[in-house]
């Protein structure tokens, strides 16, 4: 809650926000219509999908933290100022403390900076929806586990803080990663097979391609399960790794600052 | 304008010189720089896997559009890119002071944490030009080098026009630094396709509300040798120049007006 409340301070530049995601929406969208034009079905999907697919990875941008932020920079500043030593005093875990409240930040923009500019790109394109509410069901909860694995990537990286305070290098690994392996570049689905393996081995796909795939599974048929169980792999995985860590960087710390 | 020039060029350089102490960092910032905005053409190259043409152009004939808007875009990024952070200068009142200083606001706003590490933008829009040029079959003349050269001029002053207006919008809309980036890196991405596979409204507004199109699109449908396919007239396609004093001009007004409207949050 404290999350959300944080972040539904600033409404000019939520505003903002969703003005610049309805812009790419409408830009990208366009683009996947002139490629589809000439390959329909390119990769499983119809035009109708692939519209789809534009908006609804501008609306899981800002939940998914695809450009990162948040989380990291925290965790970051607060080991280079010192911080950091307060939040190990806390009674409650730093990884289940950051969590809420990542979840809290991505609710908030889910349901500003998501919905608002989908129902945009309904006004403006046919886009498809789920058929059932167990479908509907599903993608939501799909969006969650993204936005959990999301938090999972962006926890380690604030953690590798405790240990070589500038994390600027891995940062952008991990954005660049972001961006292209996710599905948000274009869909994984057009991508040549020797780079869709390479997408489908690592966790970024999680973010964006799989949600959305979950939510157009009624009409492309897709098996969601799977999918899911993807997802949840790789929660248990990071979030695993970042409450070892956590551990470990407990016994390690070296408190900066006075 | 001397004195602004010096100006700019004294606190530019100061932020040059810092940056260029950390090498290595500067080097890994261009070259992260390099492949963030180069990923962009990748997906163009990923999608040319699945096509020979699109919207009606070829590969090398889209590498040039892209270039030229790339390089556009990351001239005006490396110029007065900064611009977009007014919104978090007026909230922590340090634009204030550059209110009181003996160099033109502007001036500070663009020069104040000048990001070298951005030539990687324009270094990757080269590397993008050179293999266009090499791959795309131009019969050249004198007139197209000079239009291609021009272009990438005038559409530089362009993008860098969007970002001033997107920086004066700052002042009226409190933290929007956002709105600014749909015009500019969304102007950006719109520009990096033929603008034929947008609806005739879009192109409409991208050439009189405002003029992305002259960036990249008109001088370069005269530079490939083709006829402009939503028939606009052909004059268009040298109005580069015009586009870009009309909306350098607009944003000034609006520039100005920003300033005069300005009020301090008293921090």
């Amino acid at each position: 809650m404290r999350g959300f409340r944080r972040y539904s301070t600033y409404r000019a530049a939520t505003l903002a926000g969703v003005f610049t995601n309805s812009v790419f929406g409408v830009i990208i969208a366009y683009t996947y219509i002139a490629l589809w034009d000439v390959r329909p079905s390119l990769g499983g999907y119809d035009i109708d999908q692939a519209v789809t697919f534009a908006w609804i990875a501008q609306a899981l941008i800002a939940p998914v933290a695809i450009f990162g932020g948040f989380v990291v920079d925290e965790l970051a500043e607060r080991v280079r100022t010192g911080a950091a030593a307060i939040d190990l005093h806390r009674p409650v875990s730093l990884l289940g403390l950051r969590l809420a409240e990542d979840l809290g930040r991505g609710a908030y923009h889910l349901i500003s900076r998501g919905v608002i500019p989908t129902l945009l790109g309904a006004l403006l394109f046919d886009l498809v929806w789920p058929d059932t509410l167990g479908t509907a069901a599903l993608a939501a909860l799909s969006i969650v586990m993204a936005i959990v694995v999301s938090f999972g990537l962006r926890y380690l990286l604030g953690l590798l803080a405790y240990w070589i305070i500038d994390i600027q290098g891995p940062q952008w690994i991990v954005v660049l990663s972001q961006i292209f392996f996710s599905g948000m570049m274009l869909p994984l689905v057009v991508f040549p097979a020797w780079l869709r393996t390479i997408a489908d081995l690592l966790p970024f796909r999680c973010m964006i391609q799989i949600p959305i795939d979950v939510f157009l599974s009624d009409s492309t048929g897709t098996a969601v399960a799977p999918l899911l169980a993807v997802q949840l792999v790789w929660i248990v995985i990071l979030l695993t790794a970042g409450a070892a860590l956590t551990q470990i960087a407990v016994r390690k710390v070296v408190v900066q600052g006075g | 304008m001397v004195d602004a020039a010096r100006g700019f060029v004294v606190i530019a350089g100061a932020w040059v010189r810092a940056a260029l102490t950390y090498r290595t960092s500067f080097v890994i910032m261009v070259l992260v720089q390099v492949v963030i905005t180069f990923l962009d053409f990748a997906a163009i190259l990923i999608m040319f896997s699945h096509l020979d043409a699109f919207g009606g152009f070829t590969l090398p004939q889209i590498a040039l559009l892209f270039a030229m808007s790339g390089f556009a875009l990351g001239a005006a990024d490396l110029l007065v890119g900064n611009s977009e952070a007014l919104g978090r200068r007026i909230r922590d009142g340090s634009f204030d002071q550059m209110l009181v200083r003996p160099v033109a606001p502007i001036v500070q706003v663009a020069a104040d944490r000048f990001a070298i590490r951005r030539v990687g933008r324009i270094a990757q829009a080269l590397g993008v030009l050179t293999w266009a040029l090499l791959s795309v079959s131009i019969d050249w003349t004198v007139g197209r080098v000079v239009v291609l050269v021009g272009a990438m001029l005038c559409g530089s002053v362009i993008f860098c026009a969007v970002f001033v207006m997107g920086g004066a919008f700052q002042v009226f809309a409190g933290d929007a630094a956002e709105v600014s980036n749909a015009f500019t890196y969304g102007g950006n991405t719109l520009t990096q396709y033929p603008l034929t596979i947008y609806p005739t409204e879009l192109v409409k507004g991208v050439t009189f509300i405002v003029p992305l199109a002259f960036v990249n699109w008109y001088p370069g449908l005269y530079v490939l040798g083709i006829d402009d396919p939503f028939g606009l007239p052909s004059w268009f396609q040298f109005a580069s120049p015009i586009a870009a004093v009309v909306f350098v001009v607009a944003a000034a007004t609006f520039w100005r007006i920003a300033v005069r409207h300005y009020r301090s949050t008293g921090s």
